[in-house]
């Protein structure tokens, strides 16, 4: 882990690159706006799909569930840089990563394992 | 017209009420006070410049800190109220409906404007102090997250006077919390006031997180932090993965309210039970959030006043990593009675049963840090050797709760109440209070009064013990929760009126403290060697109180206890590294914008709350503005000349 003597340098760099992880390449803010715009379609997409009932419940789950992955993998690369990481922090990186997906699969397993009760027979 | 408005007040206003007319008044007339007391003595500038617009993560630690201080008062005043009303059977005090608001705001505040705050205070003052660091890594977010925490504490309370308070648990299950049983906007308060901190908590758990991964002074690695810096960053790595299933869910709910929509309703395809779901998902982790900031102030305060170094600091930290995943997999514990079936009652009882065994590690290695160690029981150690026993209780009764079948009998009675007080008062409250009185010299530059903290000390505590021991009883007795009277003849009033008398006690405890703290402020002892208990950690190598860049030249650590490691150095008369030459200091600059991005805030969640959309749209567009902005501004941060440094450390007399 690299440490870094003046933080304050550090930041004050970030100001301008919208983040610590930013590192050397200069894009701008357009990755972000892109980023968020594409957010909000997906958002927006599904909300709408439901609400004018353009498919059968279980399609509308499963395309539901698409877009929500996708928009994680959006998150992922827009905003997270996760395409980005310089060799002193991959092993925080990888571990940040595996938490982050082991807790977002309980979440989801685990709610349906919870919520399907009485559905089981015992 | 004329009976319009009438009407419209009696909605808005909440009338009637002698208790609320008491709020009324007082709200303002400390209003006055405050505007005239800041106009009498020209300080409006003055708290504009140094507090309000500040980014100073020392500043913003001590705000948090009385603003935490404020809310555990409104919050012990409810819980006084609620304490009278169940003193006796039949107590003609609260009315039912005042009751459930009490406990509700109760809850609430304790946890979300309470606790929250207060490990927020501790750490901002901590944290970049031990790690050698001068600021967090984003100073003007840090500042944003305050606000929005102070501001969405202002909009909860509001709804005491204004609209009504929230009456649906600190919890707000769904479906009671829903339209169709919950018409008033008491509801609409309670989830846009945790909405709007809970942005602010979010964005502080990032920010601590990467200021404790990128702004360790040169030579700190991960396993040469203090402890307390430790259960911060697991902390935060709780905060990270936690808050969004409780945000989902507030805005689920949310969307129930205002939007006609049917995720908890129980018609219409809505499920109620996904909302306790969700809510626990965040809410058990939540309760690991605010007690690991206590066991690192423990670990902190158990080694400097026994003069040693902490006991199994590898377990210690392994531990507290532990603690951190496994309070993820634990949520069902809190509706074991929803009757999910056994694999899954199962699965969550072992998983939650596990979770004592770290903490266990983490209590004996306190006690062996003790153990033949050269006791000072000054007041920060009074509150953690007194957290212990209390702790032990607490975590034994919570591994009875996660029994599951047992809990079936345990579930929503006194005996859940008297758990969960036990470690949260006496985790918690101890831990932030040992950390007030810790780091209280360095904060301030004064001493704490002993013996008016001593008997605040012995009040609370015993008052603790007094309050919440008949409780089990009680809830062995079968006295569920959240009942505003009992009739006689129950066997409950004996236990009851003990149990009322401690909660006096701890009132009485609570006011020492305050006591103690304005005694202090006039005639406390100063601090004049910005070390007074012998400390471990580098923010005892700095002056109190500490410079605003921190530290003049950035230490090189060597080893784990820094400060101890260099001070044992000097002793022994081992050469010492030469001193660098001062290097001018990059500094953020203060702004005011975000104290007007969290009124904007505030002001469209007002307007939520009442549905009023145009007072909304137009506040959202104000933080969309502010925003946008920020982005385009440049100018954001100043240089501190070397000159300036040195005059600094001159008046400190140090250079
Ligand atoms: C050894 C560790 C612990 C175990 C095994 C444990 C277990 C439990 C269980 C099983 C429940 C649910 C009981 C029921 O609803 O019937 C519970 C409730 C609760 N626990 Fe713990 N607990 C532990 C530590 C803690 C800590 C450290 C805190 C807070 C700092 C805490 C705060 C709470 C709260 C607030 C509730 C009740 C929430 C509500 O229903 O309003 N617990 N605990
Ligand atoms: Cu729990």
């Amino acid at each position: 882990m690299s440490t870094i003597d003046d933080g304050i340098q550090e930041h004050a760099h970030s100001y301008h690159h919208g983040g610590p992880s930013a590192g050397k390449e200069d894009h701008g803010p357009w990755k972000h706006i892109i980023g968020f715009v594409i957010s909000l379609l997906f958002t927006a997409l599904a909300l709408w799909m439901v609400v004018a009932h353009i498919a059968h419940a279980s399609m509308l789950f499963a395309v539901i569930l698409a877009l929500a992955i996708a928009q994680a993998f959006v998150q992922l690369f827009f905003f997270m840089h996760i395409s980005e990481s310089h060799a002193p922090q991959w092993p925080f990186h990888v571990w940040m990563l595996t938490l982050g997906l082991l807790f977002t699969i309980t979440v989801i397993v685990g709610s349906i394992w919870i919520m399907s009760f009485g559905t089981e027979s015992y | 017209m004329l009976y319009n408005v009438e009407n419209f007040a009696s909605h808005f206003f909440v009338l009637g009420d002698p208790l609320i007319y008491g709020a009324d008044v007082s709200i303002v007339l400390v209003s006055l006070a405050i505007v005239f007391v800041l106009t009498y003595y020209k300080k409006w500038g003055w708290l504009w410049r140094e507090w309000l617009t500040t980014v100073d993560h020392k500043k913003i630690g001590i705000m948090y800190m009385i603003a935490a201080l404020l809310m555990l008062f409104r919050g012990g005043v409810d819980a006084i109220l609620m304490r009278t009303q169940l003193i006796m059977p039949n107590m003609p005090f609260l009315k039912a409906q005042h009751y459930n608001e009490i406990f509700t705001t109760h809850g609430t505040i304790m946890i979300l404007f309470m606790a929250m705050p207060f490990i927020f205070a501790m750490m901002n003052i901590a944290v970049p102090l031990q790690i050698g660091a001068r600021d967090v890594a984003f100073p003007y977010l840090n500042a944003i997250s305050f606000w929005l925490f102070f501001f969405a504490a202002m909009l909860l309370n509001l709804s005491f006077v204004i609209g009504g308070s929230p009456d649906a648990g600190w919890t707000s299950y769904a479906p009671l919390a829903g339209l169709t049983f919950d018409k008033g906007p008491g509801e609409n308060y309670y989830l846009l006031a945790l909405q709007i901190t809970g942005i602010g908590s979010m964005a502080t758990g990032i920010n601590f997180f990467v200021t404790i991964m990128k702004m360790r002074a040169p030579g700190m690695t991960l396993m040469r932090m203090p402890l307390f810096t430790w259960s911060i960053l697991a902390a935060c790595i709780i905060i990270i993965f936690a808050f969004p299933p409780l945000t989902a869910a507030l805005t689920l709910l949310l969307m129930d309210r205002l939007a006609g929509a049917h995720f908890f309703t129980i018609f219409d395809g809505g499920n109620p039970m996904m909302y306790v779901n969700m809510f626990w998902m965040w809410g058990h982790p939540e309760v690991y959030i605010v007690v690991l900031p206590a066991f690192g102030v423990f670990s902190e305060v158990v080694a400097t006043f026994s003069k040693k170094r902490t006991f199994g600091y590898a377990s210690m930290v392994a531990s507290l990593i532990a603690i951190a995943v496994i309070s993820f997999f634990t949520w069902v514990h809190h509706f074991f009675t929803m009757g999910a079936g056994p694999g899954v009652n199962s699965f969550f009882a072992v998983a939650t049963m596990i979770i004592a065994i770290p903490t266990g590690v983490k209590v004996f290695n306190w006690l062996f840090t003790m153990y033949q160690g050269r006791i000072r029981t000054k007041l920060p150690m009074l509150w953690a050797i007194a957290f212990i026993p209390n702790f032990a209780i607490g975590g034994a009764s919570g591994v009875m709760l996660a029994v599951a079948p047992a809990d079936y009998q345990f579930h929503n009675s006194y005996f859940l109440v008297a758990h969960f007080h036990q470690v949260l008062i006496g985790g918690v409250v101890f831990g932030m209070l040992a950390g007030m009185y810790y780091w209280w010299p360095k904060m301030f530059g004064f001493m704490l009064n002993e013996r008016l903290g001593r008997i605040a000390f012995w009040f609370f505590n015993i008052g603790f013990y007094v309050c919440f021991l008949p409780q089990y009883w009680l809830g062995w007795m079968g006295m569920t929760r959240r009942i505003y009277t009992y009739l006689p003849g129950m066997g409950w009033t004996f236990w009851n009126i003990i149990s009322t008398f401690g909660a006096y006690l701890m009132g009485v405890g609570f006011v020492f403290i305050v006591l103690q703290i304005l005694y202090s402020i006039r005639y406390g002892e100063r601090d004049l060697t910005g070390d007074p208990w012998d400390g471990r950690t580098l923010e005892w190598s700095l002056p109190s109180p500490v410079p605003h860049y921190n530290f003049a030249r950035i230490p090189e650590v060597t080893g784990r206890d820094a400060w101890w490691t260099m001070k044992e150095a000097k002793q022994k008369g081992e050469m010492q590294p030469e001193l660098e030459p001062l290097k001018p200091i990059h500094m953020p600059n203060d702004s005011g914008r975000p104290f007007i991005l969290s009124v904007l805030f505030f002001i469209f969640g007002f307007g939520m709350v009442f549905t009023w959309y145009p007072m909304a749209a137009v506040a959202f567009i104000g933080i969309l503005l502010s925003l946008i902005l920020r982005s385009f501004e440049y100018d954001t941060d100043h240089t501190l000349s070397v000159d300036e440094i040195r005059r600094t450390e001159a008046a400190y007399g140090r250079v």
